[in-house]
């Protein structure tokens, strides 16, 4: 296998996990323990490590996976208390982890072989040498059998148990009444979770885990209105993000990681501004519309009561609009033959009388080519 | 049907588990599921109250909630939990719900903790109490009504979303399924959460201020739905925040201020007396329009009321 495809695949493959668990984070608003689970896993990683002194993956995922319950558990305790709200527990309890974590391996780092940078940062572009070993024999990169594995895990979950995630996320207490346990359901979520960032970080690095885990699925919230479309969407946003990151980081020569978080950023910008309903260009020209809508309305009001004609400099004086604005919204009126202009001035048609009939209190409503649907009757 | 329609009752008898068939809630098509109404345990329904609460106390923290609390509410009418703010009204919807775990005391659901009878109870939650944003439409969160009939794991299919449809028109809204649940306004938001409780078929029916923050005409629809399951035979209990309607809507009320301050039938017991003992001496106005309409409703006839007065 190629080194590009090698990493290509290990991408898209925690990408996709990190998106479907990330989606019903985003969901949950609880988009922030995902990165505080990706910290406070270090003292499970380190430990697991000392104890099984050595190197292999299962143990350091079973030791982050219980360090990601117990993150869970301890931000649930502190929230319940009522003293705390759940942002602060969570920036209460992941440090104080985290920084055991760092002291487990600055105490021990003479003994073990592990590297915070690593573990902080990862280093996806040496995922194709890091080869798993079974029987002696290599039996393909490391990273991808983690990867796949969570992946596989991932949608097991997700697609065995999508009806009760759905509606402990949306309704906990008709959840709850209804007999389906939202506080298991929430530590099944939460073990996930853990698992997968455990499982992605040693490959990608705990800081573009957390793009992956929120910003797939955040832009994938812009673009839908379905909870299996966001999943699927988020998925793709995420496959996409590594695809794209990938490009990047060869054209600029530089981190892999990097690339792939800004592309994943792009994206969600991309859908923020053009997303069909939320974004912030289609709210822009909704709102621009209604303005010209406006502005037409009450020129044609104004015309209908004055006779003959009305010169555009006292139009403009009555109405105190910018020359620009006057322009252009006679100019509107003008292409759909609703208003001409003579020498005595500006008039209505009576193509635009009958327009200012038909369109009632609201604003005027065109048809679809400028007015050709309004007809004389 | 449509929640919008006439009420189609008149008759006076005691529903019987026969008139489903030519009730409202079964009007058109015959129900697939099997009707709540039609259990076992209906010889002796009499016997056994729809709740029954024993010495209930709850607290959040170490701030009491509900304080000892006896209640006994029959089946078959429309019961009003009536009570200033903060005065444990929710909080006794969800302890019976088992979403509270109380401090002392019992709570029995037709005789039996409710654990055991939650395929007979439909919720309708406070609407602000879910993210009306959540990518999901309206046939959706209907749906999930029937997903406590389904139980783990399994999936809904062609028939539930046939199910939960014919819920939505029930409510008068079926044209709008397909809507994302943020495009709705508050009142046709609350007739999807009203006709997610429709899709459980229970027999007892908790709803959290369903008519709040709704427009007179979903009023009117809610009312009307809420006397088509009294006809029934169904039960609904509904925290209320009207004073002006309890006498007109309700049969039962249950007056309550962490204590419970009077429970019984809405002629009874909703008087400016109890009014005052709930709320304090804070309610002239109030309590003289419930005075009023009291009086107007005692001697106008009993058009609203269908099923056992």
């Amino acid at each position: 296998m190629s080194p590009t495809l090698v990493i290509l695949l290990v991408g898209c493959t925690i990408a996709a996990a990190c998106a479907l668990v990330g989606t019903f984070l985003v969901l949950r608003q609880m988009a922030l323990l995902g990165d505080a689970i990706s910290h406070a896993v270090l003292p499970g990683i380190v430990l697991a490590f000392l104890i099984s002194n050595e190197r292999s993956t299962l143990p350091m995922l079973l030791g982050a996976g219980a360090l990601g319950v117990l993150t869970v558990f301890l931000v649930e305790l502190s929230h319940r208390t009522g003293r705390l709200k759940e942002d602060a527990s969570i920036g209460v309890v992941f440090p104080a982890l985290f920084a055991i974590g760092v002291i487990l391996v600055s105490r021990y780092a003479g003994q073990v072989d592990l590297d915070l940078d690593c573990v902080l940062y990862g280093e996806i572009a040496y995922t194709p040498w890091d080869l798993l070993y079974w029987q002696g024999q290599s039996i393909g990169p490391k990273a991808l059998w983690v990867g796949g594995g969570v992946l596989l895990l991932d949608l097991l979950i997700v697609g065995l148990f999508y009806k009760e995630l759905k509606i402990t996320t949306f309704d906990a207490s008709l959840a709850a009444a209804l007999g389906f346990a939202p506080t298991a359901v929430h530590y099944l979520l939460m073990s996930l979770v853990s698992v997968t960032v455990v499982g992605a970080f040693e490959s990608v690095g705990a800081i573009l885990v957390v793009a992956m885990l929120v910003v797939p699925p955040a832009t994938a919230y812009l673009l839908t209105d379905r909870l299996s479309h966001m999943l699927g969407l988020s998925v793709l946003c995420g496959v996409l993000s590594t695809i794209g990151g990938y490009g990047l980081a060869r054209w600029l020569d530089a981190s892999i990681a990097g690339a792939m978080g800004v592309v994943s950023g792009l994206l969600f910008v991309a859908a923020f501004l053009a997303s069909p309903r939320h974004s912030l260009l289609s709210r822009l020209l909704r709102q621009g519309q209604l303005r010209r809508d406006m502005h037409e309305q009450l020129l044609l009001l104004h015309l209908d009561h004055g006779d003959g004609g009305l010169p555009l400099a006292e139009v403009s004086r009555r109405f105190s609009w910018s020359q620009r604005r006057l322009a252009k919204t006679v100019e509107r009126l003008r292409a759909r033959g609703w208003v001409e202009q003579s020498e005595a001035g500006l008039s209505l048609t009576p193509d635009g009388a009958n327009a200012l009939e038909h369109s009632g209190q609201g604003p005027l409503r065109h048809g679809p080519e400028d007015g050709s649907s309004v007809t004389v009757s | 049907m449509s929640l919008s329609s006439p009420t189609t009752e008149a008759d006076d008898r005691t529903p019987t588990p026969a008139d489903d068939h030519h009730g409202p809630l079964a009007s058109g098509q015959p129900s697939t599921h099997p009707n709540p109404l039609q259990h076992d345990a209906l010889t002796d329904r009499h016997r056994e109250p729809a709740i029954e609460v024993h010495d209930l106390t709850v607290a959040y923290q170490t701030q009491p909630v509900l304080w000892d609390v006896d209640l006994c509410l029959p089946e078959g009418k429309l019961i009003a939990i009536v009570g200033p703010n903060g005065a444990g009204k929710s909080t006794l919807l969800k302890t019976i719900l088992g979403l509270i775990q109380p401090i002392t005391g019992w709570v029995k659901v037709f005789g039996a903790p409710y654990r055991r009878r939650r395929s007979w109870v439909g919720y309708v939650p406070q609407r602000e109490s879910v993210d009306w944003d959540f990518p999901t439409n309206a046939l959706d969160v209907v749906m999930m009504g029937l997903y406590g009939s389904l139980g783990w794991l399994r999936r809904p299919g062609k028939a539930h979303r046939h199910k939960a449809l014919e819920c939505l028109d029930r409510v008068g809204i079926a044209e709008l399924a397909d809507r994302q649940i943020s495009q709705l306004s508050g009142g046709q938001q609350q007739r999807v959460f009203l006709a997610r409780a429709l899709a459980q078929e229970a027999r007892l029916y908790l709803m959290d201020e369903p008519f709040a923050g709704v427009d007179a005409t979903t009023e009117r629809a809610i009312l009307s739905l809420l006397q088509d399951l009294r006809s029934t035979g169904r039960t609904v209990i509904a925290v209320h925040h009207d004073l002006q309607t309890v006498a007109e809507y309700f049969d039962h009320v249950v007056l309550l201020n962490m204590r419970l301050v009077a429970a019984g039938p809405v002629e009874t017991t909703f008087n400016t007396e109890n009014l005052q003992r709930t709320y304090g001496g804070r309610l002239t106005v109030l309590t003289q329009a419930a005075e009023a309409l009291l009086k107007a409703r005692a001697e106008a006839p009993k058009l609203q009321r269908g099923g056992p007065g």
